[in-house]
């Protein structure tokens, strides 16, 4: 593998739509529950731990090869909010663009063929990385950063966060994301003989809840 | 399953501005329409609609910055039917949306040209994208439009052309409008278009007012001329 092309890929500017979203920041912050640092840190551990597992697992198995058809079911099953659903197939599909602009591949054109308006995004991103030769830990790591860094950015521009103080957290969370993206490839290796039940399906529920409230709002910076 | 999940029969969709859809028809020619806030991009927009609508089919693509007011307002003044205006969020940041990152506008008017490829109706000849209001140096990715034009107004300072920045130097054209509210403002009308003569060389300036009765007569010139040269092409 590339290390490079890891960083072109787990690049925030890679411009794949990411930061029309806030990961749930935006509703979390009108709930005021996240007023600072210190619940930005908090807000980050969890959805990391949660959706940013499940995600960074999808990225791992795609990555693996596994049938990205199947994984899209397998992510489907694991986002009861429809809200969320329709952003993760909305970046999905804008991840495929991307994707394959820079790295070209027959399976890629498959998958877009065969989910014109979009696959999960975590499942996209995975057979991305695996058609630019990256393997199943560089997807896991790259879900798994997006997971947090999205919300983090967010933050800055909803609560005019010093931005140090964002990234200081970004970095605090280094061990969690390196446990993460390990367990969510081990739990990826298994998927050959267990099927995509070997996955996580942690689920966030204040997540869940705030996404459905957030997509029904009239006024709102971000789209998720 | 999901209702969106129906396959494709012509093969993957495009990456970028190809001039041509997958289904091997010329695409509808790409229009963006940038500037500042208040600058009446919108009410451009509405203009432009009620000028061209009965010789082209047009669609619209708006890029609200954190509102639908922009979609909302071409709802109310009716100047298209609902199926042909879609907005695109933009994450607190619509330069990123027209430049940096502008997959999701280029979905936006993929998926009004594909819904009229496949109806009656028959195929788009034009999308104008609209960006939220946004600063100077705001412009739209080749990627995304085929020509670009950025709207300031009289009442925004008349010095903005000699401050120049890349909307005002490279934009396809120039619109500076509200030109009636020049004497209330002391805008000087003069020394904006000699200012502007000098940032833009041969790149074409159209004042206007939408309330006199010429109205947005010489963009919509402009506008025809460029969808003669694209399908001419």
């Amino acid at each position: 593998m590339s290390r490079a092309t890891l960083l072109v890929l787990a690049d925030g500017r890679f411009p794949a739509g990411g930061h029309a979203h806030s990961g749930g920041a935006e509703a979390a912050v009108a709930a005021g529950r996240v007023t600072g640092a210190a619940d930005l840190a908090e807000f980050c551990r969890g959805r990391l731990h949660t959706s940013g597992l499940v995600a960074a697992a999808l990225a791992a198995a795609a990555a693996l090869g596994t049938d990205p058809l199947q994984l899209d079911e397998a992510a489907d099953a694991r986002t009861p909010s429809a809200a969320l659903r329709t952003a993760a197939r909305k970046l999905g599909r804008q991840m495929m663009r991307a994707a394959r602009a820079t790295w070209p591949s027959a399976e890629l054109d498959a998958l877009a063929s065969a989910r014109p308006r979009g696959a999960h995004q975590p499942v996209v991103l995975g057979l991305a990385a695996r058609s630019a030769g990256l393997g199943p830990e560089d997807a896991a790591y790259v879900a798994a950063y997006e997971s947090v860094s999205g919300p983090a950015t967010a933050v800055v521009r909803l609560l005019s966060l010093d931005p140090f103080d964002a990234t200081a957290v970004l970095a605090r969370l280094a061990p969690d994301l390196d446990r993460v993206a390990a367990d969510a490839a081990e739990c990826a290796r298994r998927v050959p003989e267990e099927g995509v039940d070997a996955l996580p399906a942690s689920s966030a529920p204040l997540l869940d809840i705030g996404a459905e409230a957030h997509a029904a709002w009239a006024v709102r910076l971000f789209a998720s | 399953m999901h209702l969106d999940h129906s396959h494709a029969s012509d093969g993957p969709a495009a990456l970028s501005a190809d001039a041509v859809r997958p289904d091997g028809r010329r695409r509808a020619l790409r229009i963006g329409l940038g500037g500042p806030v208040g600058s009446g991009k919108t009410a451009t927009v509405a203009a432009l609609c009620r000028a061209l609508r009965d010789e082209l089919s047009l669609a619209v693509v708006t890029n609200d910055i954190y509102t639908r007011e922009d979609a909302a307002f071409l709802l109310r003044e009716a100047v298209l039917p609902p199926e042909r205006i879609m907005a695109v969020e933009t994450g607190a940041c619509p330069h990123t949306a027209i430049r940096d990152d502008i997959s999701a506008n280029l979905e936006a008017v993929e998926d009004l040209e594909t819904v009229f490829a496949h109806e009656g109706v028959g195929p788009l000849d034009l999308v104008l994208v609209e960006s939220g209001g946004d600063n100077l140096t705001a412009t739209f990715s080749r990627g995304l439009v085929d020509a670009q034009l950025f709207v300031i107004d009289v009442a925004g300072g008349d010095d903005i052309p000699r401050k120049g920045g890349p909307g005002v130097t490279t934009a396809d054209l120039l619109v500076v409008n509200k030109t009636d509210l020049a004497p209330y403002v002391g805008s000087d009308l003069q020394r904006m278009a000699r200012d502007a003569k000098e940032q833009r060389a041969e790149l074409p300036v159209v004042f206007q007012s939408l309330r006199s009765p010429a109205g947005v007569s010489e963009v919509a010139a402009w506008v025809r001329e460029r969808h003669a040269a694209w399908t001419a092409a």
